[in-house]
């Protein structure tokens, strides 16, 4: 078996859209459009070039027929990453990023435009939950349907079957036809049969999407021990970051059709969570022209420098520390009563808390003019992920700026215990002390170990 | 294990070889097919049949009303041989033509060599045929005709008959997918083809009466079937005339080896238009 069973070198897959000049909406080519098309041919060329006589100097495209317009879309373009044996490697991306293009082009479903893929090992790919479900076939019908189709030979089928139906939960209700059973059953009994292949390599394609919570952790779970007690290299595409950061070991990020980052989890995933903003270098971030939910008034938000405790410029801050929150803003009239409040949330979109300067300090008169204000977070609440920092000022009350979505730089650890980390539940952390207390006894508790 | 390169333009020397390596997909295709058309159904099977019969009954009368002669063969017997296989080549035809529409969510989420689907629906209608064909027999033991040594010929000639569905399907179904339009030209092609073949009359009859039309008449591929099982069912002289065979036969290899070049061809575009 070989050690690299994935390899992708500028990989690119290019689709043609078609755009339809004069209104309506042409999905099919019915062979009486292509007859028309041909038919009017002559017509169209002998307007167009009446046209481009009273049209004078205007560049036209005349290798483009008036009818319909065909634009290029790079669904995926210089694609190269290699996946190692036994790695679990997520892939996340916004919709439209060419996850879904990248795996069906390695499970050859469709071909690649440019580039190449050599594939090492049986490759599984699991796309769509059910997929060759009938309806009208009882349960134990569609498992060897779908096993077929997913390339199981009947034996194997066979023999894993009472497996597939105990993960599945479904004994009482094999030969009812699958078109009665719940919408749970019915992705348990997919997800059951898509489990037990045994690939090399196996690709899943957010099938987590579907399924009630219980099921979201037996599927990552038997991924998992795919992935750990098995050694099989996962390839894994899903929009839940928590399974992504439980999962993989390494992350793909794809941003329109792009590699906009591969490594680190952590860093991967913050970037596909922030604005865009670079995950990896931003101790000071301009506003200027930074979005804004509410309109200004005011007072504005000029710059933010994040600094570590000693006040250096800082991109990334360690768990021990402070971190310290710099904020340029400039007063463009007389301020009254004014506030500022910071606020963080989580990566996926909690709110963990809020604090203001009117809780330590009374609320100031300010004149025009530029200020800066600062503020600490001690580091040692929070967890080893990615969150947010929201500010909003206000003036009496009122609403002068807020931003949102400030990605807070990256906390690290010296020794850091990722197994631990990622166990963790909730979104911050609280130095709770323990303690553990010998008892005064120590015969009973011997004598009754030593029975 | 094997090593897989996949670049744009490199057709898979690997095709064949993961035919026969997909091959249980093709019976359960063709299982699925044909269990899922009998569940829930009243008389199920019997649907097979009653097609073939109730055209026997009227081609039966219509070549009287015509005063066709059928050379020492029970009529209705003699028009049930060739209805048999036209009713294989219609229906099989009909569903490998919009097999790959029909199996879209297939072909575009899991990977194998797609000829299996419209072969697979090839293989559906052969068991339908299969169930007619005892019917036959029942026929023949009813007008006590005994079947001849040319019953041997029978594989063959279902060999035949299934590549003369083959080849227009695989191109039919292969230019469905980007031209929609080709699914209506199949009941088009099944109503006229029921007049071009010789179903309700003989090749003979067409040699005789109109000898300038037989070389067209011969392109049909199912005359070549449908003379061929004459043949081989009936004793006598069940009209086979050799250069009309061979042609009609020429036709069909034709037709395959046109049908699996175009769908090898536009086979990888498949999962991106359908």
């Amino acid at each position: 078996m070989s050690e690299i069973p994935i390899r992708v070198e500028n990989l690119g897959k290019k689709y043609l859209l078609s755009h339809m000049g004069r209104g309506g909406y042409k999905k099919y080519t019915a062979l009486r459009d292509v007859l028309t098309e041909a038919a009017l041919a002559p017509f169209r060329s002998l307007r167009r070039r009446i046209g481009r006589a009273t049209q004078n100097g205007q560049p036209e495209d005349s290798a483009r027929p008036e009818s319909s317009s065909r634009e290029e879309f790079w669904a995926l373009k210089d694609v190269s990453f290699e996946i190692k044996r036994g790695e679990s490697v997520g892939i996340i991306g916004r919709n439209g990023a060419g996850k879904s293009t990248l795996l069906k082009l390695l499970s050859r479903i469709t071909e690649p435009t440019t580039g190449r893929i050599e594939l090492d090992g049986k490759v599984a790919s699991l796309l769509e939950v059910g997929t060759g479900f009938h309806p009208e076939l009882t349960g134990r019908e569609n498992i060897y349907l779908n096993g077929a189709i997913l390339g199981m030979k009947r034996a194997e089928i066979k023999g894993k079957f009472d497996e597939i139906v105990a993960f599945a939960e479904v004994e009482k209700f094999l030969d009812t036809p699958v078109k009665h059973y719940s919408s749970g059953m019915y992705v348990r009994l997919a997800f059951a049969v898509a489990a037990h292949l045994e690939p090399d390599v196996l690709i899943v394609d957010e099938v987590l999407a579907v399924g009630d919570a219980e099921f979201q952790k037996k599927c990552l779970g038997k991924m998992q021990s795919v992935s750990e007690k098995e050694g099989r290299t996962v390839l894994f595409v899903s929009h839940n970051m928590q399974a992504i950061r439980q999962m993989c070991q390494r992350v793909i990020f794809l941003k329109q059709g792009k590699i906009a980052y591969a490594g680190d989890p952590h860093a991967a995933i913050s970037g596909y969570l922030g604005q865009g903003l670079d995950a990896e270098s931003h101790a000071a971030i301009d506003l200027t022209g930074y979005p804004r939910p509410c309109p200004i008034e005011g007072a504005v938000f000029q710059r933010v420098r994040f600094t570590d405790g000693r006040g250096q410029p800082a991109s990334c801050v360690r768990l021990a520390d402070a971190l310290g929150v710099e904020v340029d803003i400039k007063a463009k009239k007389p301020l009254r009563q004014f506030n500022l409040a910071m606020a963080v949330i989580h990566g996926e979109g909690l709110r963990v808390f809020s604090e203001a300067y009117s809780d330590q300090h009374a609320m100031p008169d300010l004149s025009p003019g530029e200020y800066t204000l600062r503020f600490e977070v001690p580091m040692r609440f929070f967890k080893m992920e990615s969150y947010f920092l929201t500010l909003a000022m206000n003036e009496n009350g009122k609403n002068c700026d807020q931003v949102d979505g400030l990605l807070m730089p990256e906390i690290v650890d010296e020794n850091p215990n990722l197994q631990m980390e990622s166990q963790r539940w909730g979104v911050l952390r609280v130095p709770v002390t323990w303690d553990l207390i010998k008892p005064v006894m120590n015969q009973a508790v011997t004598g009754g170990i030593h029975k | 294990m094997s090593r897989l390169i996949i670049e744009p333009g490199h057709t898979e020397r690997q095709y064949w070889r993961d035919l026969w390596r997909y091959r249980e997909l093709f019976y359960v295709l063709a299982w699925r097919d044909i269990s899922v058309r009998y569940k829930q159904t009243v008389i199920g099977v019997l649907w097979a049949v009653i097609q073939p019969l109730l055209f026997t009954l009227i081609f039966t009368v219509l070549s009287k009303m015509a005063g066709f002669g059928t050379e020492d063969v029970p009529k209705p017997l003699w028009i049930f041989a060739a209805m048999m296989p036209w009713q294989f080549f219609s229906a099989s035809l009909t569903a490998s033509s919009q097999s790959l529409v029909t199996n879209a969510n297939l072909i575009s989420k899991v990977y194998f060599p797609r000829m299996i689907v419209p072969a697979g629906a090839v293989v559906t209608s052969m068991v339908d045929f299969v169930i007619t064909f005892g019917v036959f027999l029942l026929m023949m033991a009813w007008f006590h005709v005994a079947p001849t040594w040319r019953f041997i010929a029978v594989p063959f000639l279902m060999l035949l008959a299934f590549m003369a569905a083959l080849g227009p399907g695989l191109l039919i179904t292969a230019l469905n997918v980007k031209y929609r339009d080709f699914r209506y030209i199949i009941p088009f092609i099944i109503q006229i083809g029921v007049y071009v073949s010789p179903t309700f009359y003989s090749s003979t009859m067409v040699q005789e009466k109109c000898p300038e039309w037989t070389w067209l008449y011969s392109l049909n591929p199912m005359v070549g079937v449908i003379d061929g099982f004459r043949w081989a069912l009936l004793g006598g002289k069940g009209g086979i005339s050799l250069p009309s065979f061979a042609q009609s036969v020429a036709v069909t290899a034709f037709l395959v080896i046109l049908g699996v070049w175009y769908f090898r061809k536009t086979e990888r575009t498949f999962a991106d238009i359908i």
